[in-house]
This record gives C-alpha cells, sequence and structure tokens, in this order.
C-alpha cells in the first residue's frame, strides 16, 4: 500500500531548483533601501516550499537550514531589516547553499556541512542581534495584534476535488497545525460517491479541526495559504470550556499523530476502508495514474534536450493543421470525380496547399526559438557577484530580451556571452574611483541588447569603462612576433589580435579572466554556428561587441555549385567572391600546389573534382569558375565548373544514418528530390592539407577577417 | 497470442546475391524499394553508393555485392533495394539501403534451426553470418545486419565531432 516516493522526489527537486531560481531573481531584483513587499513575499513563499518539500521526503538538514533561513525572511518581512546590500549577500548565499544541499540529496552525495554551519550561523547572528537592537517592537506588535491566550479553535476545512492535483496534501497541513498546539482531525466521509463514480485523483472528504493553541488567527490562516483558492474555510474561536469533540454516525476521526510521514494517500483512503470497500483495487487505482503523472515528469527532467513551448505556438499549429487537413479533403473531392472542367479549382486547391504547407513550415520553425532571455536571465546573477568581487559597481542593463533564436544557436552561445561579460568586466569597466577621476559616474554601465536585422539576430555587449588599449594591444602583438614594430596598422586590424590564441593584456592573471584563452574560443564558437564578431572601441569611453547570428541551424542561404554531374551547395556565408580564373595570374607552388593571385593575397586552388574523384569535369582552369570561400580565417580558391542558383536550403544531417564525412557539413535536398552535399569550407581545407601531404605550406595567419 | 509473437520474431527476408540465397530478419526490414539515383558521397568505400532522399530522411546505400567482394552488376529497374533499421553497438538506431539483386521469400526459420557456419567455403567473413538454415532443401546464409552494417568503414566512431575539426 506504499506509494513510491521516490519518483515524487525528482519532482520536488526540480520544483526546489524552480524555486531558488525565482529566490535568486527576486532578490536580485531588491533594490537596495527600497522595501519591496511583493519581491520578499516571493523570496518567503520560495524557501517555504522548499522546507515544506524537504519535510516530507526527510531531508532534515535542508528543513533545519530553511527554518533558519525562513525564520530570518520573517523578520525581513516584518520590516525589521533594512534592506542593505549585505543583507541580500547573506540571503543569495543561502541560497546558494539549499542549491547545493539540494544537489548533494538529490545525488545522495555529501556536501560541506562547514558551509552549512557558518551560513546558518550567519543567519542567527543577524536574526538575534535584530531582535536585541528592537525588542520593544516586537513586543508591542504581538501584544496589538493577538494576546497569547490558550484558545480552542474550530476549522472547517472543504478542499474542492481537484485539490490533490495541484500538490497539495490535506495530510500536510493538519502536520503543520500540530504544531501550533494540540489538533483533533475529524473527517468528513458524506461526499465520497459510489464506488464506481470515484475518481481517484479527487479528494471527496472534507475536514473538522479542532485545534488548542495559543496562535493567532493569521498563524493558523498562514498555514493555509497555499490552499485558500482552493478550499473552503471557516474559522471560529471556541471557548475554552466547549472541548467534547462532536461526534456522528457519518464522521471517522484520524489523529495526524498517528499518520506516518510516508504515507499519506493510503490515509486518505481509510475512511472509504470504513464503508466496506475492497481497499486493494482503490489503491490500484490511486496509485497508476499518479505514477503516470510521475513518470512523465521524470522524463522531462532526465531529457535535457526537452523544450517548453509556450501554448499559442502550440496552438497555432493545430490552426494549420487543420486547415491542411481541409485542404487535403477538398482535393480528395475534386481527385474522386475529376474532369477538365475541375482543373481551376485543382489549382485553387494545390496553391492552397502551398500555402498551408509553408505556414506550417514557419510555425514548426518558430517551436524551436526561445526568447534570448533563457541566456540573459543569468546575467544578473554573474554581474553582480563578480562587481562586488572586483569591487566594481555596475549597472546591468538588459534589453530585447524577447527576441527569439534557435535553441541549439543559443545553448551554443551562453559561453561565449558569459565570457565576453566577464571580460567587459575585469577589462572594460574600471574601479569607482578611476571613474570619478575620468569624469565619468561611479557606476559603470553594461548594457547586453539583442535584435533581429536583415535575417539575423544580432546581440551586442557594450560598457561605457575604458576601452580598448591600443598601445598594449600593439606592444603585446609586437613581443608576440605577430607585427614588427615598423608595421603600421589601423585600430581595427590591432583589435583583430585580441581573438588570437594566447592573446592576453592583463598584466594579472585573475579567476575572471587574463589567461588568454577566450576571446579566439569565442569567435570559433561563433563562427562555428555561421556568425561573425565585430569589435568597436573607444579609448576611454567603451567598447561594444556585435556578434551576428544566423537566426536559425536549420535552414541556411546557400549556393549550389555544379562539378560534373554533381552538385554541392556552399554556404553563402562563406562565399566571398567569385570570379573567372585569368591564367597569366595562376602559379604553382613548390610543384603540388596552385596559386591564384588576387590583389594582394594569394590563394591556393582547390580543384574539387580532384578532391572528389568527380569524373568527366571541367580540368582547365578556364573553362570552369573559382569560387572564393573562407573558411576559419583561411582562404581558398574552389575550382567548379559553374554556378547555379542561390537558394534557402533545409540542412538534413548525414551523421544520423551515415556518419560524419570530411569536407561535407551535411545534406540537402533539392528542389527535384535529389540529394545534394553542403561543403564545409573548413572541412575540405583539412581535406586538402592531408591530400597535398606538405600540412605548413598554406600561408597561415596571414590573411585578414573582414 | 503468445505464439503469434514467436512466430514473428522468427521471420526472415531472403534475397539473392548472385547464386546465394541470404536472409535477415523481417523485423528489421523498413521497406523494400527499387532503384532510385544516389548522390555519391565523396571519399567512401566504393560499396557506398552514395545517399538518397527517402521521404526527407537521407539514407545510404550500400552494395551489397560490393561489400561481399562480387563482380558489380549495373543498377536498373529490377535493383532492388531493401531499406534496414540497422542498431549500432551505442544503441543508436540508423536507416540504411542494401542493393540486393532482388528478394526472394519470406520463411519461418526457427532458431535452433540456424546452425553456426563453417568458417570458410563463403565469399563473407563469417563475422557478419549469423548462421546457416536450411529451407525446403534450399541452404540460406543468415546474416548479422548490426554487424554487417556497423563493420569497418561504416562504423560510427565515437567521439568524433565537427567540432573537432
Amino acid at each position: 500500500m506504499t506509494i513510491d516516493l521516490t519518483q515524487v522526489r525528482g519532482l520536488f527537486f526540480e520544483e526546489s531548483f524552480e524555486n531558488l531560481d525565482i529566490m535568486e531573481s527576486s532578490l536580485l531584483d531588491l533594490e537596495i533601501g527600497n522595501f519591496n513587499e511583493e519581491l520578499i513575499n516571493n523570496i518567503f513563499r520560495a524557501a517555504h516550499s522548499i522546507k515544506g518539500g524537504a519535510g516530507i521526503f526527510q531531508l532534515e538538514d535542508i528543513v533545519t537550514f530553511a527554518h533558519n533561513a525562513e525564520t530570518f525572511l520573517d523578520e525581513v518581512r516584518d520590516r525589521k531589516h533594512s534592506i542593505d546590500q549585505t543583507l541580500i549577500d547573506l540571503l543569495l548565499r543561502t541560497g546558494d547553499i539549499l542549491r547545493m544541499m539540494l544537489l548533494a540529496s538529490k545525488d545522495n552525495n555529501e556536501y560541506d556541512t562547514q558551509l552549512v554551519q557558518a551560513c546558518q550561523n550567519e543567519l542567527k547572528q543577524a536574526l538575534t542581534k535584530e531582535i536585541i537592537e528592537t525588542p520593544e517592537i516586537i513586543s508591542s506588535e504581538e501584544i496589538i495584534v493577538e494576546p497569547e491566550v490558550l484558545r480552542q479553535w474550530h476549522i472547517e476545512f472543504k478542499p474542492d476535488l481537484p485539490i490533490l492535483k495541484t500538490g497539495n496534501d490535506p495530510i500536510n497541513l493538519f502536520r503543520e497545525l500540530k504544531e501550533l498546539g494540540e489538533l483533533t482531525v475529524i473527517a468528513n466521509t458524506d461526499a465520497i460517491p459510489n464506488f464506481a463514480d470515484i475518481d481517484p485523483q479527487s479528494c471527496y472528504l472534507s475536514w473538522e479541526l479542532i485545534l488548542q493553541s495559543k496562535a493567532s488567527r493569521a498563524d493558523i490562516e498562514e498555514i493555509f495559504e497555499w490552499v485558500i483558492d482552493e478550499c473552503e474555510l471557516n474559522i471560529t474561536v471556541n471557548n475554552l470550556e466547549n472541548l467534547e469533540s462532536p461526534t456522528s454516525e457519518n464522521l471517522k476521526s484520524i489523529e495526524v499523530s498517528e499518520v506516518e510521514t510516508t504515507e499519506p494517500i493510503p490515509e486518505i483512503i481509510a475512511p472509504m476502508v470504513s464503508q466496506d470497500i475492497v481497499v486493494e483495487p482503490t489503491v490500484e487505482i490511486h496509485k497508476e495514474p499518479s505514477d503516470d503523472i510521475v513518470n512523465k515528469h521524470v522524463n522531462i527532467q532526465g531529457n535535457t534536450n526537452s523544450i517548453r513551448v509556450g501554448i499559442d505556438k502550440i496552438d497555432n499549429l493545430i490552426n494549420i493543421v487543420g486547415e491542411l487537413v481541409i485542404t487535403q479533403s477538398m482535393l480528395d473531392q475534386i481527385g474522386e470525380n475529376f474532369d477538365n472542367s475541375d482543373i481551376i479549382q485543382l489549382r485553387d486547391g494545390l496553391s492552397q496547399l502551398e500555402r498551408n504547407t509553408r505556414e506550417l513550415q514557419e510555425n514548426v520553425m518558430r517551436i524551436r526559438m526561445l526568447p534570448i532571455s533563457f541566456s540573459f536571465n543569468r546575467f544578473p546573477r554573474l554581474v553582480h557577484d563578480l562587481s562586488s568581487q572586483l569591487g566594481k559597481k555596475v549597472e546591468l542593463i538588459l534589453s530585447g530580451e524577447s527576441t527569439e533564436l534557435d535553441k541549439t544557436v543559443l545553448e551554443k552561445m551562453s559561453d561565449p556571452l558569459v565570457h565576453l561579460v566577464r571580460n567587459s568586466l575585469d577589462h572594460g569597466i574600471e574601479l569607482p574611483e578611476q571613474r570619478k577621476q575620468a569624469g565619468k559616474p561611479e557606476i559603470g554601465q553594461l548594457h547586453l541588447n539583442a535584435f533581429h536585422q536583415s535575417g539575423n539576430i544580432v546581440i551586442q555587449i557594450s560598457d561605457d569603462g575604458a576601452g580598448f588599449d591600443i598601445e598594449k594591444i600593439r606592444a603585446k602583438a609586437i613581443q608576440k612576433g605577430w607585427i614588427t614594430p615598423e608595421e603600421n596598422l589601423v585600430n581595427e586590424q590591432l583589435y583583430e589580435f585580441i581573438f588570437q590564441p594566447g592573446f592576453s593584456t592583463s598584466e594579472e592573471i585573475s579567476d575572471v579572466s587574463g589567461r588568454g584563452v577566450g576571446m579566439d574560443v569565442v569567435r570559433r564558437n561563433i563562427r562555428d554556428l555561421g556568425g561573425s564578431i565585430e569589435v568597436k572601441s573607444e579609448t576611454g569611453k567603451g567598447s561594444k561587441f556585435s556578434i551576428r547570428l544566423p537566426l536559425t541551424l536549420a535552414i541556411l542561404d546557400g549556393q549550389l555549385v555544379r562539378v560534373g554531374k554533381e552538385i554541392f551547395v556552399l554556404p553563402l556565408l562563406s562565399i566571398m567572391e567569385s570570379l573567372r580564373i585569368q591564367t597569366k595570374l595562376v602559379n604553382s607552388f613548390t610543384g603540388t600546389v596552385e596559386i591564384y593571385k588576387l590583389r594582394d593575397d594569394y590563394i591556393p586552388i582547390l580543384r574539387l573534382y580532384k578532391l572528389f574523384d568527380i569524373k568527366n569535369t571541367a580540368t582547365k582552369l578556364e573553362q570552369g569558375l573559382l569560387v572564393i570561400a573562407e573558411g576559419d580565417g583561411q582562404k581558398i580558391g574552389l575550382f567548379v565548373d559553374e554556378l547555379l542558383s542561390q537558394q534557402q536550403i533545409v540542412i538534413k544531417n548525414l551523421e544520423n544514418n551515415y556518419k560524419k564525412v570530411q569536407g561535407v557539413s551535411g545534406a540537402t535536398i533539392l528542389g527535384n528530390g535529389n540529394v545534394a552535399l553542403i561543403l564545409d569550407i573548413t572541412g575540405l581545407i583539412q581535406l586538402f592539407r592531408n591530400q597535398t601531404k606538405s600540412p605548413s605550406y598554406l600561408p597561415l595567419g596571414a590573411t585578414r577577417y573582414e | 497470442m503468445n505464439n503469434d509473437i514467436i512466430d514473428i520474431s522468427n521471420k526472415y527476408l531472403t534475397f539473392v546475391l548472385a547464386t546465394e540465397e541470404y536472409a535477415i530478419d523481417i523485423l528489421r526490414v523498413q521497406e523494400i524499394k527499387g532503384w532510385s539515383k544516389v548522390t555519391q558521397i565523396p571519399n567512401t568505400p566504393n560499396y557506398v553508393c552514395g545517399v538518397i532522399n527517402l521521404r526527407g530522411t537521407i539514407v545510404p546505400i550500400v552494395d551489397l555485392r560490393l561489400r561481399f567482394n562480387l563482380d558489380y552488376q549495373e543498377y536498373g529497374s529490377m535493383t532492388v533495394v531493401v531499406v534496414v533499421n540497422v542498431i549500432s553497438q551505442n544503441g543508436k538506431e540508423r536507416i540504411m539501403g542494401i542493393v540486393v539483386d532482388g528478394v526472394s521469400d519470406v520463411y519461418d526459420v526457427t532458431e535452433t534451426e540456424i546452425k553456426p557456419p563453417p568458417d570458410f567455403g563463403s565469399v563473407i567473413s563469417t563475422e557478419f553470418v549469423k548462421g546457416l538454415a536450411t529451407v525446403s532443401d534450399k541452404m540460406v546464409i543468415v546474416l548479422d545486419i548490426d554487424k554487417l552494417l556497423n563493420s569497418d568503414e561504416l562504423a560510427i566512431i565515437d567521439g568524433l565531432s565537427q567540432s573537432e575539426i
């Protein structure tokens, strides 16, 4: 008859982490010196639910810790503390400790009890100190509100049928009530329908509760705070003399103290037993659906590849599919008795079908889109922590959070964004004194912005800090031997060096940044996504990084090229230009590689037909075209027979059923149903290098970036 | 009820390659289709014909004749492609097509009827052969499709993701 609580555990942890997130974001929204009741209530509620949940699973340590936090929060709620930085920091740390404890309990791991103890002491200290400081406020308040007299409370509690579905268990409420004093619980089984009509997930019981306690009405109401909207609640005070409990034929009393903590549901069933209903099937009914629900949740949690989609998007899809079905049945009808006079109708139907299909495609793509706030939301905490660690004052401004982009792009952008923000904080924004000297406001500004621009998404990270130190970058580049002291480069060229591996102008290596790994990785990640990054900086005024990304990875603008009978797709983004080859500009290099002189650049020619072993193609350079493409900072000239059309292509994965092919990033299906391979410039260059077996002939790092 | 299930799991589809008859578990067969134009994949072994578009999915096609070092036979309207589900070592399911001379029949073969193959005399390596069975006086070679289509060049190499390049 026991319910397997291990499955519910997952749910509890999931909810607790959500609560912690709420707690954290509310804390960060709190303004110093400004008492925002709603936010503080949010925080309190979050801590309270974690405590409640942890109680069910007998995570005593978490309960104790959360209880301490709650006591402190209670005082905060009663305006006994002023909202200052120390308080916010303390509460943030409390949240972190709770998270740590929860994480450890989830995996049944050990956690650092010293940390917990330290934080707990801190909370207690903050508590007692305040109480000592303001004893009269507490006592006077208490006295005014409720005198502490032992009273008998009579509570009629009639929950709505679906209360169990919302995760509220009356047993827990009673248990909490019992902490306030002596409690008698009387269950009313009148409302239980015939066995056949019982919905196992509904609560048909109502209760009369008699509580002898010194507690105030507010204390009792607080316990019911969660369910107040889902029940009829009637609290009255009885005289102390009126102590005998009301008895009735249909009432069955349950002593809460005897309830086992791990078996709430069987206890609810208990009254049914008294009505001669066979127990086993009831339990079966009870158990199966709840198991199902739990399983579903566990699956959602266990699968990190899941996605949360707004209900409006789904509704939209259903609408479109509905229309598609209508169109289909219309076409079906035309097809049944087709004669030539129906041709106009058929055409209409087909164009409708085309519209439906296009809409369906657009909407399905939209499902993968997530607002960038998913990524932005982690920054308030990061900036808060880092700025206090670095002793800087920073205001974070977020805008365009609702801009949507593909989930995969979003995920892959997360780390680069964190890196850029850390960089801005560490190197960009100066210390308050320096800022004052420079005549700027003490509080620095860090602005994260996102918007759509011509089929791309642009993410900007800008600060009003010191900007890049051109001379430092120059000196470093000379020191690394990338340029000679005589070389005179414009600023934009110098900024390029910050993307080189091993570059850092920071004199000291901190744990924040300065190790010189990072910017190159940032750019590589962005390039992998088919995007670009661009820097603008003004010494003393700040710097701005603009990241430009494709909206989605599933569709790309492609250039179709023909080699022999084969058709390949080149990502339009990687093509710089295409030209007809002038043979006098072609030179041989070490006998194996042909080099084309394009203005100031020497570009190796890669003959695709040779690389891919394709027969019956143009072999003379003047017969075909040279497509200059760039991959990983390296320019290369691809020799192809012919350029065909440009079109949007849907990327299909080759690895799903086959495996990774070097030089090919995927495949697509052309209008005629044939498959065309999408070329990967970086991979092609590698393949080319391996085939010519002289790995170092390409002029590495000699090209400029656009 | 139960008998039905057992029966189905022992049904095998047979096809002909040159003169020999091969059998594969029928539950792995997704569909049988005619030959359609493939898009070649560069730098792959000769037995990988290329990829086709199977209702939006990119499916690689393997020529079993070439895989087993038999003579190449021109593809035409009579060429048959059997689309099969292959489970690789890491549990991933893949769809692949195999080119055969023609499908022949569906047989019931029980597990006990499959005898281990002799380790010579076959054009193919015995590691791909589950065993030999005799059905109505004919010998068929029962193939282990998972081993066959995950061997050598067809194997998925773990850890080689595109980010490494």
